[in-house]
């Protein structure tokens, strides 16, 4: 706890009114960023954010709350860092308590393959602004609560890239502290309306059409999750992206004294601990495409056998909730972000499983981007276009789980 | 989830390994553009989609099923 705990967070819902500078489809965390930052860094404040649930509904609250910067390519290393840099400092700038905590990213390597593939990716992020060292064995033995190194008997601890930097936060507060913030500064933020269509006059954006009525505006941002390819559909966008499940479970409370953040490819599982004393699990997405939320049994399985090697002593512990989100999946597993055919029409999209890390810095960069009309150097290899380019950022290795 | 096969009747998606049938829409007209298209965008239909399942853990045949994306099949 800090000096913020104590601090009620006040969230002042509004009317729609029949016009706005900038409307921003879906309330999770990448469209109350947007809005936030919009508002108290540009002043520009007679923006909408629309949300057809309720806000962090989606993605946003069913996130592993994994905040780390340590990924595979110059870019994403870049971007992630300034992130992970806005949430060390996202409790003091909006006065609330989001109960940040950093633990440390360890990402475990069982094969001499790995060895060099985390010693590479520690090379890159020294390089390119985020703190991470390879460490041996023995320091993961000592450091590691609980760790058992030679688990299921063919996936000895051969070492793991320690990204100090990685932390975690509770999703709910970061979206609703946004929120607040944004709404304090004069945005519109509306739950329980969906936006069906998007009007166009000319190849520019004149309108979107609502539940709740029609809405005048030269500039939509599509922020949704999951539902991306949907609401681009509606001006005709194609989109790189396909919706997948990713399922997640936590167990029954334990004693709150496992800090760090650990992940295993090889094992296919990340695990951490929440405030509350959870052991909070996830692996990889579904491998079929699908907007079903549904969470099954086989992911528990196959994760608990894994979990269970590396740290026995979770063997005792029960599973007390699961659930699913659907992951905007782009081709090379890096975000999409920023103008697209239509004028007017923009998207954060491709944030896969990904996207609760880059929450400050995406509604950071896509603000920016509305504000000035140029898109930020920062974003600039994420656009849509980059395909067409022939310039994919590739980066499986390092966004493949959390 | 269960996948009807044509050979082995109804057997679960744990055996199975998905395949996507790309379809390039007919107003991208530039070869080059389809060719884009037909790598890396989807249509990613939120409904009915038409898809081939490959049968990995069975009789190893391809089998094409028409799909809803919001459920279960």
């Amino acid at each position: 706890m800090n000096e913020f705990w104590e601090a009620k967070v006040a969230l002042d819902w509004a009317q729609l009114s029949d016009s706005y500078d900038v409307v921003i489809i879906g309330g999770g965390g990448h469209g109350l960023s947007t809005a936030y930052h919009l508002a108290l860094r540009h002043g520009i404040t007679n923006v909408a954010v629309i949300e057809k649930s309720y806000i962090g509904g989606g993605n946003s609250g069913r996130n592993t709350t994994v905040i780390r910067a340590n990924y595979g390519i110059p870019e994403a290393v870049r971007f992630y860092q300034r992130s992970l840099d806005l949430y060390q400092n996202l409790e003091a700038e909006t006065e609330r308590w989001i109960m940040h905590r950093v633990g440390g990213n360890w990402w475990l390597v069982h094969t001499e393959a790995g060895r060099r593939t985390e010693q590479a990716r520690a090379a890159v992020n020294k390089a390119f602004g985020a703190d991470t060292d390879f460490v041996e064995p023995e320091v993961i033995a000592r450091e590691i609560p609980g760790i058992n190194m030679n688990p299921l008997g063919r996936f000895p601890v051969m070492g793991a890239s320690l990204h100090h930097g990685g932390a975690t936060a509770r999703h709910d507060r970061v979206n609703w502290a946004l929120a607040e913030g944004a709404m304090r500064a004069g945005v519109d933020i509306v739950q329980g309306v969906e936006v069906t269509d998007i009007r166009t006059s000319g190849g520019r954006v004149v309108g979107v059409d609502t539940t709740a009525g029609s809405i005048a505006t030269e500039t939509v941002i599509s922020a949704v999750g999951g539902h991306a390819s949907v609401v681009a559909d509606m001006v005709d966008v194609r989109l790189p992206i396909r919706t997948h499940p990713l399922q997640a479970f936590v167990t029954n409370h334990y004693e709150r004294k496992f800090d760090p953040i650990i992940a295993s490819a090889d094992l296919g599982f990340y695990v951490s601990q929440t405030a509350r004393g959870e052991m909070l699990a996830g692996a990889h997405i579904d491998p079929e495409p699908s907007y079903s939320r549904r969470a099954g049994h086989h992911f528990v399985n196959s994760i608990a056998r894994n979990m269970v090697g590396l740290f026995p002593f979770m063997g005792n512990l029960r599973v007390l909730r699961q659930w699913t989100g659907t992951c905007d999946m782009s081709p090379d597993y890096t975000p999409v972000m920023g103008v697209t055919p239509v004028d007017g029409f923009f998207v954060t999209t491709g944030w896969g499983t990904w996207g609760f890390k880059a929450i400050p810095a995406g509604g950071e960069a896509m603000a920016q981007l509305i504000a000035t009309g140029e898109t930020p150097e920062l974003i600039a290899p994420f656009a849509l276009d980059r395909f067409e380019r022939d310039r994919t950022l590739a980066d499986r290795s390092s966004s493949g789980t959390h | 989830m269960i996948i009807t096969c044509p050979h082995c009747g109804d057997r679960p998606i744990e055996e199975w390994v998905h395949g996507e049938i790309p379809v390039v829409p007919d107003s991208i007209t530039d070869p080059d553009a389809r060719d884009v298209d037909r790598a890396y965008f989807h249509t990613n239909a939120e409904g009915d989609v038409r898809e081939a399942w490959f049968h990995l853990a069975g009789c190893r045949r391809w089998t094409t099923i028409t799909r809803n994306t919001r459920g279960y099949v």
